[in-house]
């Protein structure tokens, strides 16, 4: 499959949160006003200003304590649901060169809800007008061969960006490394999705939807059926 | 730093402690990921799990200010399991001296204690001599006054049971880390420690840093690659600043601000140069002279003569025996004594210690002067909470200052690498760098001074010729801080000429003929260009990443310094694969060395033409008892002034003996009060810089930080009845804030003894100014102003308080 690939290690982020502020100052978008609400996350949750977010969580396993980092985004499916739930590619389309799922202001005129119940992994927020946002993999410097904003910050190497051949070759001789402290490390949809996480937790207590449950591709037929009848429920509507 | 950032990525084993490298450092973590990657241990020691610890192979949690009992204990696991490097301590380190019969230590006093005056006499501690005059050594390290000897005498009481009892860390982590880090005490290995504000802040902060470099000498890691003793510097050029005199007691290179005593440059150079009677020592501060006179040499040019001392009559001196750091000029300020301040570049209304004094201080002033990119709490105490405008008199004038991608200049990072910088865009409206605000301010009272006025001769006779064009220029000052040939003259054979760059600081000399504003970066602007502007991206041949000509650092370029010490008698690396330097039979190869002398060959009948590896120490050997010191020649454990237990558990004086304390009404202390029962420390969080005030109003960073909290453990919000996210109120004998409770199994209750002891902690990147609600303040108000008796640091890393639900 060609095209571009995020590799996100999380055995290396130590949330400094310099991928959250890049994406914000690279596409302009603005600060919301928070309160400290009893943890470093901030703001609470992913928001249509808001496309990247590191999600913090402290859980003991095995009797020891953890603090994973989660620096969540848009997966950029290689089948996206929420392009065939959407099914106007004015409104969501897939970028031809990189894959980048782009939504643009004519998701305004798509059907919102359907949309991000249709994500698996829990990413695209509404605006007010009811425009559609989320991570769009920084298409304008990726397609000019520069690094997204978040992946030009990172100072660890936890994000990574290139070909997806070659973004798929480093996560699987990370894991065959990372897998010799942590046993459970493992790389979370790698086949189905274009960022591909490497944990090494159970990947629900990163956030709950770290990995696409197993109903996802279920969820994408459904989507599919749906779309068949979709005239029907236009018509249905307008009525 | 001995060494340097990029050097981190070469270490077997990376203690972080007394910092948060994650958090506070970011961009250092890039060099942590890559040793750990070949292999290295990450451990993490801190009262809380930080996103450090997240990382690090091993965290072991201990109670704030108590790093040297800690540290202690593993100076007792190193002896006891002979896992120090012999070789090395026996050639390099002062272990094998022979202390004089006068050193004693008992009931946590060190001999020559004078209670009244609350300080030593420290020459109860010097060494014996020789009839040469030299230190008499047993090289066995057998003799029972030997360094080594009384070194494990002094940690024999550190056993990890007593440790843990203070320290609070169950014994296993204690041995975990002891474990892993003193494995690096078998040649070829080499262990770095990365410690900042969390080590330094105490009323033990020097001795905090001495603890650990006696660990480093004992497991010999000082000079080696992926060694050393590392500072986190918390701004970009503190290193700079600190190199050019930033501290009350000392002048640029470090050399000693003069005391009342030092009647005369003779005097004074006579007080300050070290002599040696050992031929193999190379005593390196014998040159003194040289770099004091070409200092004075640089600020007043052809006025400074011999004749007239050089000028040195002109310059202030310093009271023998008071000090003038800034707790003390906020002390002084409260009192009414002082009348004016600059404050250039900071933020004392949030950054100092007990910053509640120093608001009522700034009310004492007749003027003040901010000079600031934005107002700060400080520029505006006159209007802060609490605070009536109509009753204060202190004039405020508030000057602009660009930013420093506005500037042309230099940075020196922590790793002692001086960065040149171009400009960016053009200073803002009429904001102007600090360059041009001090030139001009320089060129005002020089007028002002014509006119007359009370011992205007320093003013008048400044040398002050650093502009271009009507600007600063800093090219000028680089040029000046590296010095000049002030006349020809015949060095080495090799005739200088008058008006030519200083190459290095061995061409210094002390009769007036060479100038230099800092004889540590004698060499940094030479003949040859800006070194400091150098970018080449080539490794030296021995392929550690010292990249010898990108940028520049002191001394002489030398990257990691102490570098005679990571090799043996012979020459020979003790670690071949990362090697720093080594001797190939005519000359040293790899890093420049600490002096080009051929190795040592042996102990007993050292190559007369070798000097010891030390070159800076008097003795020429790394000071593994440092009878220097204002509170002892071995690090003791002492609680921080407030503390939650009535006793020291290690001996009977409960608090460093001779830490300055303060006594205005502002400057009250509690221990084992139970009104204010919680440990309570201060940190920066990653988000925000310093007191915030660059990032308070940066609305991303505000966003992912926006309130002050305060962090405790679920079991302490479980007996207050705190809520995760709830406002709370946290007090100390000083002052009280309110901020948001983050309820985190991060934090855990210490068990001390018998004890349960909580600890919380603050940010202190916040103050009312910014954000707009005006409700977020400096967790310095809790803080007490009371500092090392070396320094001065303020203790704000341990202090005792409360926190209450409003």
């Amino acid at each position: 499959m060609p095209g571009k690939s995020f590799f996100v290690d999380t055995t290396l982020c130590m949330a400094c949160r310099g991928c959250q502020v890049a994406c914000k100052q690279w596409n302009g978008l603005p600060a919301e006003k928070t309160v400290n609400r009893g943890s470093y996350q901030n703001p609470a949750d992913l928001s249509f200003v808001t496309y990247k977010l590191v999600r913090f969580n402290e859980v003991v396993v095995g009797g020891k304590l953890k603090w994973l980092f989660f620096p969540d985004q848009c997966r950029h499916c290689l089948e996206p649901p929420c392009e065939m739930t959407a099914d106007d590619t004015d409104a969501i389309y897939r970028d031809k060169a990189t894959g980048a799922v782009i939504y643009t202001e004519k998701t305004k005129s798509v059907d919102a809800q359907a949309v991000i119940d249709s994500c698996p992994y829990n990413v695209p927020r509404a605006g007010k007008d009811g425009t559609l946002a989320k991570c769009n993999m920084c298409i304008g410097r990726a397609k000019s061969g520069q690094l997204p904003a978040c992946v030009k910050t990172c100072p660890t190497g936890a994000m990574n960006f290139g070909d997806r051949k070659e973004m798929l070759a480093m996560a699987k001789q990370r894991l065959g490394k990372v897998k010799k402290r942590n046993p459970k490390a493992t790389l979370l949809n790698p086949n189905d999705i274009r960022v591909i996480y490497l944990v090494v937790e159970e990947p629900n207590l990163y956030y709950k939807f770290a990995v696409a449950s197993n109903s996802s591709f279920d969820i994408t037929r459904a989507v599919a059926l749906r779309r068949l009848v979709r005239p029907v429920t236009r018509l249905t509507a307008s009525l | 730093m001995t060494n340097h950032w990029i050097d981190i990525g070469n270490s077997d084993c990376i203690l972080v402690m007394g910092s948060n490298a994650a958090e506070n450092h970011p961009v250092s973590f890039k060099y942590v990921v890559k040793a750990m990657e070949k292999g290295a241990k990450l451990l993490s020691v801190d009262p809380r799990f930080t996103r450090t610890s997240s990382k690090a192979d091993i965290y072991a949690p201990l109670r704030s200010g108590t790093d040297i009992a800690f540290l202690g204990g593993m100076i007792k696991y190193i002896l006891d399991n002979n896992l120090h490097n012999k070789d090395y301590v026996q050639a390099y380190t002062n272990a094998p001296f022979i202390v004089g019969k006068d050193y004693g230590f008992k009931d946590g006093l060190f001999s020559g204690y004078n209670r009244k005056a609350r300080k030593y006499n420290k020459s109860k501690w010097a060494f014996d001599m020789d009839k040469n005059g030299v230190p008499k050594m047993d090289r066995d390290l057998k003799h029972p006054r030997s360094v080594f000897e009384l070194l494990k005498k002094h940690y024999g009481r550190y056993n990890t049971k007593l440790v843990s009892k203070i320290t609070g860390t169950p014994e296993a982590d204690l041995l975990k880390v002891y474990r892993a880090y003193s494995a690096t005490g078998a040649k070829g290995k080499a262990a770095t420690i990365m410690y900042a504000m969390g080590w330094t802040q105490h009323t033990v902060g020097t001795q905090n840093i001495r603890t650990m470099a006696i660990i480093q000498l004992l497991l010999g890691n000082i000079g080696m690659a992926g060694g050393g003793v590392n500072a986190l510097r918390g701004e970009s050029n503190v290193q700079g600043s600190t190199d050019h005199c930033l501290l009350w007691h000392i002048w640029p290179g470090y050399l000693k601000t003069p005391r009342a005593s030092n009647v005369s440059l003779a005097a004074y150079n006579e007080k300050w140069t070290p002599k040696s009677k050992d031929p193999i020592s190379a005593n390196w501060w014998q040159n003194y002279p040289k770099y004091s006179v070409s200092l004075l040499k640089s600020f007043f040019g052809k006025k400074a003569t011999k004749k007239n001392n050089f000028g040195y009559n002109w310059l202030p001196k310093v009271d023998d025996g008071k000090a003038y750091s800034w707790l003390d000029l906020f002390d002084e300020m409260y009192k009414g004594r002082i009348k004016g301040f600059f404050a250039w570049g900071q933020n004392p209304a949030c950054s100092g210690a007990n910053a509640g004094k120093n608001r009522k201080a700034m009310a004492k002033l007749d003027w003040m002067v901010n000079v600031n990119i934005f107002d700060n709490e400080t520029g505006s105490f006159w209007r802060g909470p609490g605070v009536n405008p109509s009753a204060i008199k202190t004039e405020v004038f508030m000057l602009p200052a660009c930013v420093s991608v506005e500037k042309e200049g230099s940075i020196t990072n922590s790793g002692r690498w001086m960065q040149w910088r171009y400009q960016g865009p053009k200073p803002l409206g009429n904001s102007k760098s600090d360059g041009d605000i001090i030139m001009e301010l320089g060129l005002k009272l020089k007028k002002v001074y014509k006119q007359g006025g009370v011992f205007s001769k320093p003013i008048l006779n400044l040398k002050w010729n650093y502009m271009t064009k009507g600007l600063y220029d800093p090219h000028k000052v680089a040029k000046e801080i590296n010095g000049y040939f002030l006349k020809d003259v015949k060095v080495k054979g090799k005739l200088c000429k008058k008006g030519t760059l200083v190459p290095s600081f061995a061409w210094l000399q002390a009769d007036g003929s060479t100038s230099s504003g800092n004889w540590l970066y004698c060499n940094s602007y030479t003949g040859k260009g800006n070194m400091a502007a150098r970018r080449s991206q080539q490794d030296a041949v021995n392929k550690i990443g010292l990249y010898p000509k990108f940028s520049w650092c002191w001394p002489v370029n030398r990257r990691i310094i102490y570098n005679r010490a990571s090799v043996d008698l012979n020459g020979k690396p003790w670690d071949a694969k990362h090697w720093v330097i080594q001797w190939d039979g005519k000359k040293w190869i790899g890093d420049v060395p600490d002096g080009g002398w051929p190795p040592l060959g042996s102990l007993e009948k050292p190559n007369p033409k070798s000097k010891w590896a030390f070159i800076m120490r008097k003795h020429g050997h790394a000071q593994i008892f440092g009878p220097g010191r204002a509170d002892g020649p071995f690090p003791e454990h002492y609680e921080p002034l407030e503390c939650p237990i009535e006793k020291n558990l290690m001996n009977k004086q409960r608090m460093n003996p001779v830490a300055p304390v303060y006594k205005t009404k502002a400057d009250a202390y509690k221990t084992c009060d139970p009104k204010y029962p919680l440990v309570g420390t201060t940190y920066r969080v990653v988000e925000h810089w310093q007191t915030g005030l660059m990032t308070r109003p940066q609305p991303w960073l505000l966003e992912m930080q926006p309130q002050v909290f305060v962090e405790m453990s679920e079991e302490l919000a479980k007996l207050k009845g705190i809520k995760n996210g709830e406002r709370v109120k946290a007090t100390s004998a000083r002052g009280s804030l309110k901020c948001t409770a983050i309820v985190t199994k991060r934090f855990k209750p210490f068990k001390i003894g018998k004890n349960i002891v909580h600890q919380v902690g603050f940010p202190w990147c916040f103050g009312w100014r910014w954000p707009k609600s005006g409700k977020e303040e400096s967790a310095n108000l809790l803080t007490p102003a009371v500092g090392d008796p070396n320094t001065r640091i303020p203790e704000t890393k341990a202090f005792m308080c409360n926190v209450a639900k409003l």
